[in-house]
């Protein structure tokens, strides 16, 4: 169509005046520009390489790394490979020896409660046969010592029990899907791969709540934003940047602060059950409960993110001219019929816009459901820094947290083949 | 002058005001009476009240005194969107979200029109503005004067009796704006639609209409057809917005019936009709067409008032001679000469005599 490719259908490359190949001409032209802009971009693109991409590849790393198991008990796991889990019967005298052999090294370098540590998370129970045990390993004899199997079952019972050592064996390998299974509620059982006991089943009832609790923050802040975004694109602007000014107001307050005024609000002793409480519509002894569950969470929070959303709702609803709805009511619609059929559909943009900055900024919330969330009121997020910096399970946090990122990066991919990316404004 | 609307027409304002902040007056008494099937232009410069008279009729604004009555009903508490009047905005605002078709048959969907009946007009609208094979389009997929078309055709798709244009052509260019002053006359008179046009563009007036209102200040300054309005401007203000005119100013010394003789304020002494003057002594504002001055003297009338003229500029315009000259006192004197065979080209410099008619010399309002 265009007279470019006509030129090239009509036979060999374009040339330029000097007669080298246009292409090449003009990619000489531009790589100077092309370098000015890359030098621009460089210091941030070292600081988002510094602070962003290495860390969330080093945490998709740790969710499948598990080299402690190999690194330190480097004879066991070779000896352990040709023992068959499902015999029924401990492992050879050849194991035991390997195992005391790395036990004593471990102990003297220290890194024995490390090892029983990680398999522990899978064995509860494991951690203080490693701990006992290393505090004698130091003073084995390796030449002298034997026969290792009855040796060490004497110094822990533990060593006896078929399932430590199918742990161990499990978790030999350099990589492990066993965070990943962990995460979703799965363990390595007798026959491979099955779901927890029911009652142990924790993090995709957290997972389900954090995306459920998260749509209806989300619905929230649409409900309660779209009139106010409205109105700050339809008022004159006088009145209107007031207006924005009470919209951004949250932002300038802490956090923190913000979260605690709604404990005190929605406390059982707190401004609103007073308030309920005195006019007469709550007695007394039924206070509301309104914090510390899933209902503080989600007002707390919709509260929080209000202004996400009205802001590019706002900066869409501006570019739409009242022409349209006063064509549409020249055109026989009622105002209601005008709104719906051809003013909402133009801010559809907006919404989108607000909604995946709302959701993907809820589902990964984490200090307001901390704070005013309770037990049933919180977050995955809560779960995911309770790994990182009290349980120091870093593989399980990791392997959470990348859960977390595809579910987001799923929701990101549905929302393009429904609506479209590009239906998404900013303003 | 603002004339008592006779309340016969199709559209009649009836001493209508507007005014938007208590203070000032949009629009000041305004009475107006537009015949069935008339085309009526709306013209004046901006801040005028031209348009906020046509969103008053089109229910967008209220009027803050007097009625607006359509087909001898008042429709001031009348919502718009139960007025049925049809409108073509100034930036088409054809809905971005739909399609062609769509837009045109939104006006048919909210009358609850089936689906067969909406096709069927929604492909006869189209066609009527050659755009039959456009239906699947989105709007920003079109060319500025097929909008154009398309928003038309979504304002006569409900067949209104009464269809409002603001402006509708201010964005399209010169040959396009043309072409398009030509279609919507035509259509208009086809389909014996009333038509009320809003614009400040005087030759889309003067093309267009069977009536112009020229606005000022908030009143209709004169309603007449577009050669009355060129030729018997009835005021200064209208004079000098229609077309290109020369203005001298003088006192009256002689009023003789038809004829009022005018001396300058250099003295000089002219003839003219006497349109808005009416006793000896009375300032005056004389306003003559650049066409129709003349310095040859052999077609001028035996005895006529000359007056000496240099001559400033010559500019060669293609079919005309633009002449500027300098005439008592008034530099910006200009005029325009047939490029005919045996014209005479004016040089700057030269020392001439001009002179007119007394019939197109006009003595208005100072």
């Amino acid at each position: 169509m265009s007279d470019a490719t006509t030129d090239a259908a009509t036979g060999g490359p374009v040339l330029a005046a000097d007669g080298t190949p246009l292409k090449r001409s003009l990619a000489r032209a531009l790589r100077r520009q092309k370098w000015r802009a890359l030098m621009l971009i460089a210091p941030l693109l070292t600081f988002i390489l510094l602070t962003f991409i290495l860390p969330v590849a080093d945490m998709l790393f740790r969710s499948v790394e598990n080299s402690i198991v190999e690194e330190t008990l480097p004879r066991t796991v070779v000896a352990l490979a040709d023992w068959d889990a499902d015999s029924g019967e401990l492992p050879s005298e050849a194991v035991f020896a390997a195992m005391a052999a790395d036990l004593k090294e471990a102990a003297t370098a220290k890194t024995h409660t490390k090892v029983g540590g990680r398999l522990n998370y899978e064995s509860p129970g494991i951690s203080s046969l490693f701990r006992k045990t290393g505090r004698k390993a130091k003073k084995f004899d390796l030449e002298a010592g034997g026969p290792w199997k009855e040796a060490l079952i004497d110094i822990n019972d533990g060593w006896g029990e078929h399932e430590n050592w199918r742990t161990i064996l499990t978790y030999s390998s350099t990589y492990t899907a066993g965070y990943y299974l962990n995460a979703i509620d799965m363990q390595v059982g007798t026959n491979g791969a099955e779901m927890r006991p029911e009652d142990e089943r924790i993090y995709m009832k957290l997972l389900k709540r954090t995306l459920w609790m998260s749509c209806l923050i989300t619905f929230a802040c649409i409900a309660l934003g779209y009139p106010v975004a409205w109105l700050l694109a339809n008022l004159p602007m006088r009145t209107a940047n007031v207006l924005m000014i009470l919209v951004l107001l949250p932002f300038w307050t802490s956090l923190l602060v913000r979260t605690s005024a709604w404990k005190i609000l929605l406390q059982q002793q707190g401004v609103i059950n007073d308030v309920l409480v005195w006019i007469g519509l709550v007695a007394d002894e039924n206070r509301l409960v309104m914090i510390n569950n899933q209902f503080g969470t989600i007002v707390a929070m919709t509260h929080i993110l209000l202004p996400f959303m009205i802001l590019p709702m706002y900066s869409v609803m501006q570019t739409i001219p009242p022409t349209y709805l006063r064509a549409a009511k020249s055109l026989g619609a009622t105002n209601w019929t005008a709104f719906w059929r051809v003013y909402f559909p133009q801010t559809i943009p907006g919404i989108g816009a607000g909604s995946i900055l709302v959701f993907i900024l809820a589902i990964g919330y984490y200090i307001t459901p901390a704070l005013v969330g309770g037990t049933k009121g919180t977050f995955i997020s809560n779960e995911i820094a309770r790994h990182i910096s009290s349980s120091l399970n870093w593989g399980l946090g990791a392997a959470l947290g990348a859960i977390l990122l595809v579910v987001v990066l799923g929701l990101y991919w549905a929302y393009d083949k429904i609506v479209g990316i590009d239906n998404v404004k900013l303003g | 002058m603002a004339e008592t609307a006779s309340n016969d027409g199709f559209v009649v304002f009836d001493r209508v005001q507007k005014s938007y902040d208590g203070v000032n007056l949009v629009v000041k008494d305004l009475n107006l009476s537009v015949g069935r099937g008339e085309f009526l232009t709306m013209l004046g410069p901006s801040g005028s009240g031209k348009t906020t008279c046509l969103m008053m009729l089109a229910g967008f604004e209220t009027a803050t005194h007097g009625d607006i009555l359509l087909g001898g009903n008042p429709i001031n508490n009348i919502p718009p969107h139960k007025r049925g009047i049809g409108m073509v905005f100034q930036n088409y605002a054809l809905f971005p979200h739909m399609t062609v078709a769509e837009n045109l048959a939104f006006p048919l969907e909210v009358r609850k029109m089936g689906k067969s009946v909406r096709e069927e007009k929604v492909k006869r609208a189209l066609d009527m503005v050659q755009m039959g094979e456009f239906g699947g389009r989105r709007p920003a997929q079109l060319s500025g004067g097929q909008q154009q078309r398309i928003a038309l055709a979504r304002a006569l798709v409900f067949e209104p009796e009464l269809v409002l244009m603001d402006e509708p052509l201010g964005a399209l260019d010169k040959q396009l704006r043309e072409h398009m002053q030509f279609e919507i006359t035509r259509l208009a008179h086809e389909l014996g639609i009333t038509t009320v046009y809003v614009t400040h563009d005087q030759t889309e007036a003067l093309t267009m209409s069977d009536n112009v209102a020229v606005f000022d200040d908030g009143r209709i300054q004169q309603l007449a057809p577009p050669a009355d309005l060129y030729e018997k401007p009835e005021n200064s203000f209208v004079a000098q917005f229609i077309g290109e005119n020369n203005t001298l100013e003088g006192v009256v010394t002689e009023m003789k019936g038809d004829i009022c003789t005018v001396q300058l304020d250099d003295g000089e002494i002219l003839d003219a009709t006497p349109v808005n003057v009416s006793k000896v002594g009375e300032r005056t504002k004389v306003s003559i067409r650049p066409e129709r001055v003349e310095f040859s003297k052999d077609r001028l009338q035996e005895g006529a008032h000359l007056l000496k003229a240099e001559v400033k500029e010559f500019i060669y315009m293609g079919d005309v001679f633009r002449t500027r000259l300098k005439v008592a006192g008034n530099d910006e004197f200009v005029i325009k000469s047939r490029n005919a065979p045996d014209q005479v080209r004016l040089e700057p410099g030269n020392q001439i005599e001009i002179g007119w008619l007394p019939e197109d010399c006009r003595a208005l309002d100072a």
